[in-house]
């Protein structure tokens, strides 16, 4: 059992941060530490573009599609130094971190070739439509359709929640092929494109007033024949390979930006006398803490990717990080009093604290709630029985 | 990355494991608490056969010569069967005496040690004042401090140990909550003591190895106390239903999953971060000693609840969980104090 990264890992994270940071600090400073979605989108597909040319958009990838085959370790090396230089959220992380791999595995040759140079250099960017309004912790209960009509797949229905589907170029959705069929069986997983007729993209304000979700209406919207990954019928089963994608290297990276949040709140403290109160002392202590445990979570999670067997601090890793940063919110909120509640500038817009404070509140929604983490963990982690399906 | 129990320390924590399912029993410890909070038995094999008394021991002593990770594992189980040993006392005087003794003190006391002939016991924050040698003022709950042969007493200005059975040493056992770990009042008047020739090394140690102790003996203590929970809640059946199916049941025990990951996590990161002297060790000790007594006590808490009325039964073992999560939680700092050390790293000192 050993701590740390190796000399050579070690190596590669200073090459990591020395090329970040002459970034951050050189040509794209303008867009250094933004930490909304939604802000500065044209300069941040420039980035990532640039990230692209220089190959570090997707290092995990192979080489052979644009990646440098880059092992774990390398890849959260590359995601803990990305925070750490204050580089802003990827604005393709959907591409990057989810419909890449997806295709990786389950794509064919042709697709491969269509999208992967695409994804890689970041000119194109996508976004995920699983969610609708009637199937959101029940995610197999989609509605939306599809079918096959004169060498076309042809989409109906609606999505939900579909973040950055107003600055995308495509989509992938999960809609239901076989007419009649119920739950998990019958869906398929299709790529469209989102510059078309037949699509509708809504925004969805948010409690921060802020716009980063959508809804997305099809009506007769099409793609053509071999946009569909997978089989038709297996929908189902390449949604969930790409859900477990989700949960991979880039906590650690996510956790330096918590680190970023939490050393902000002890700035904040130390400025206002609060971190003289006895109680908000406790409290960034127990902020400290578990944001350390999450990195050692994270960390054995990391270490046991080749084990089979159930891994407890996979499986616990969403609700721990989803909770503590609500929690962190709410710490910022006291520390700040009521200067938190006043905005610095004209509009609805907060500051890196307010802002934490509203959108944790999401956190333990999306990715699954808390209430269905804690569904999950007790019938996986602990072996008790499912929950029972309602007829409605 | 490589945050993951090696091939060899997978087998040490399966070898300790059985030894506690085997001989740990709750019969056997009921026994102990009956008597002086010792299962002599179990010591005995637990120092000869298995060689446990001395794993964190140097080799040139008669120890095993691992580390901080491996002791953590042996009080993981420990603790998960609330066994009945003096294991506390042990590791703090064992590892004061490696890492501060003269090389005379450490032949003097470690072979005995790693042997498991001698019982020790270890005093934090002592106010002791000290005159030729010798030692006086009271200490006050020290525990298994009643049976001990030696005695480690870490002061403000050094570390010295006492013969218990000497002179000018008088001890009063106390009838205590967890009786698997009673405590003693020790009372030193004039008491011979020898220094340990590093006092603030000494301490340090021992200070180490005692929270290292407690937070390994609190997460093994926390996993046991769910994992009865969960097979009782299937066994349990009421409303013609397994009570482990209903969701109020289920994701109370969900948390305590939570916890107790998160808590796998700090004693292992606390105990790899001593064995690889990183500067990160005083942090992760003092997060690990005071998030896994919470844990612990919300999980025994927990266990009781969710046991129902056989939970609040002398008869069941629910009880021992929640008086030893209760004692951990205040022995070698409370979580408040863990807390404000790491405040204090994190924010400078209170004004």
């Amino acid at each position: 059992m050993k701590l740390g990264f190796s000399p050579a890992e070690e190596q590669f994270r200073a090459e990591c941060a020395e090329w970040l940071q002459a970034q951050m600090n050189g040509p794209f400073r303008d867009i250094k530490g933004v930490n909304t979605l939604t802000t500065m989108v044209e300069r941040r597909k420039e980035w990532e573009q640039y990230l692209g040319a220089h190959g570090w958009s997707c290092i995990g990838w192979p080489k052979a599609w644009g990646g440098r085959d880059a092992t774990l370790a390398e890849q959260v090396i590359f995601a803990e130094e990305y925070a750490r230089a204050g580089a802003p959220g990827r604005i393709n992380h959907i591409g990057v971190e989810l419909a890449g791999p997806t295709l990786l595995a389950f794509g064919t040759e042709e697709q491969k070739q269509r999208f992967l140079p695409d994804i890689a250099a970041g000119k194109t960017i996508f976004c995920q439509g699983f969610s609708e309004p009637n199937a959101g912790s029940d995610l197999a209960a989609v509605r939306t359709k599809a079918r096959l009509e004169d060498g076309e797949w042809v989409v109906n229905g609606q999505k939900v929640w579909t973040s950055l589907a107003h600055i995308s170029d495509w989509i992938f959705v999960v809609a239901r092929s076989e007419e009649g069929s119920k739950g998990p069986k019958g869906l398929t997983f299709l790529m469209l494109p989102l510059d078309q007729p037949g699509i509708e993209v809504r925004g969805i304000r948010q409690i921060n007033g802020d716009a980063e979700f959508n809804e997305t209406f099809f009506t007769d919207a099409r793609c053509p024949a071999d946009s569909l990954i997978g089989l038709p019928g297996e929908g189902w089963k390449i949604a969930m390979g790409l859900l477990a994608f989700e949960r991979g290297v880039s906590t650690l990276g996510q956790q330096m930006a918590f680190r970023n949040e939490l050393d902000a709140i002890i700035a904040a403290a130390q400025a206002n006398g609060a971190a003289r109160d006895p109680l908000i002392r406790q409290r960034i202590a127990k902020a400290e803490i578990g944001l350390r445990l999450m990195r050692y979570g994270a960390l054995r999670m990391l270490s046991n990717m080749d084990h089979s067997s159930i891994d407890g601090a996979a499986l616990t890793y969403k609700i721990q990080w989803a909770t503590w940063r609500r929690d962190l919110g709410e710490l910022a909120m006291d520390v700040l009093g009521q200067a938190g509640e006043v905005a610095q500038g004209e509009g609805y817009e907060w500051g890196l604290l307010p802002n934490l404070f509203l959108f944790a509140r999401a956190d333990t929604i999306y990715g699954g709630t808390n209430q269905i983490q804690r569904n999950l963990i007790a019938e996986r982690g602990l072996g008790l029985p499912r929950e029972p399906r309602g007829d409605l | 990355m490589e945050f993951a129990f090696t091939d060899e320390q997978r087998m040490i924590g399966e070898t300790v494991r059985g030894f506690f399912a085997e001989n740990a029993t709750s019969e056997r410890t009921r026994r102990a608490m009956a008597g002086d909070g010792i299962d002599r038995e179990l010591w005995t094999a637990f120092a000869t056969e298995l060689g446990l008394a001395g794993v964190a021991l140097p080799e040139d002593f008669g120890g095993a010569g691992l580390g901080m990770v491996e002791f953590a594992q042996v009080a993981e189980s420990a603790g998960a069967y609330v066994a009945p040993l003096p294991l506390l006392g042990h590791a703090m005087v064992g590892q004061a005496i490696a890492h501060g003794g003269s090389a005379e003190q450490k032949s003097a006391w470690l072979p005995a040690l790693a042997a498991g002939e001698l019982i020790s016991a270890a005093a934090w924050n002592a106010d002791v004042a000290v005159a030729d040698g010798r030692l006086s003022g009271t200490i006050a709950y020290v525990p298994h401090g009643a049976v001990a042969d030696l005695l480690l007493v870490c002061g403000k200005d050094g570390a010295w140990m006492v013969e218990l059975k000497g002179e000018g040493v008088s001890v009063t056992s106390h009838v205590t909550l967890d009786q698997t770990r009673p405590f003693a009042t020790i009372t030193l008047a004039n008491a011979p003591a020898q220094a340990l020739a590093d006092g603030a090394r000494a301490t340090e140690a021992a200070q180490v190895a005692g929270w290292i102790c407690l937070c390994a003996e609190a997460l093994g203590g926390a996993q046991e106390t769910l994992d009865r929970t969960v097979a009782y809640s299937r066994e349990r059946v009421q409303f013609g239903r397994a009570i482990g199916s209903f969701q109020a049941y289920k994701h109370r025990l969900a948390d305590m999953m939570v916890e107790i990951e998160q808590a796998r996590s700090a004693v292992y990161w606390a105990a790899c971060a001593v064995d690889e002297n990183s500067p990160e060790a005083p942090l992760a000790l003092h997060a690990a000693k005071s998030f896994a007594a919470d844990t612990y006590f919300n999980c025994a808490g927990n266990m009781i609840q969710l046991h129902g009325g056989i939970g609040f039964t002398w008869e069941h073992d629910a009880h021992l969980f929640f008086k030893r999560a209760r004692s951990i939680l205040n022995l070698l700092g409370n979580g408040p104090w863990h807390r404000e050390a790491i405040a204090t790293m994190v924010l400078g000192a209170a004004a």
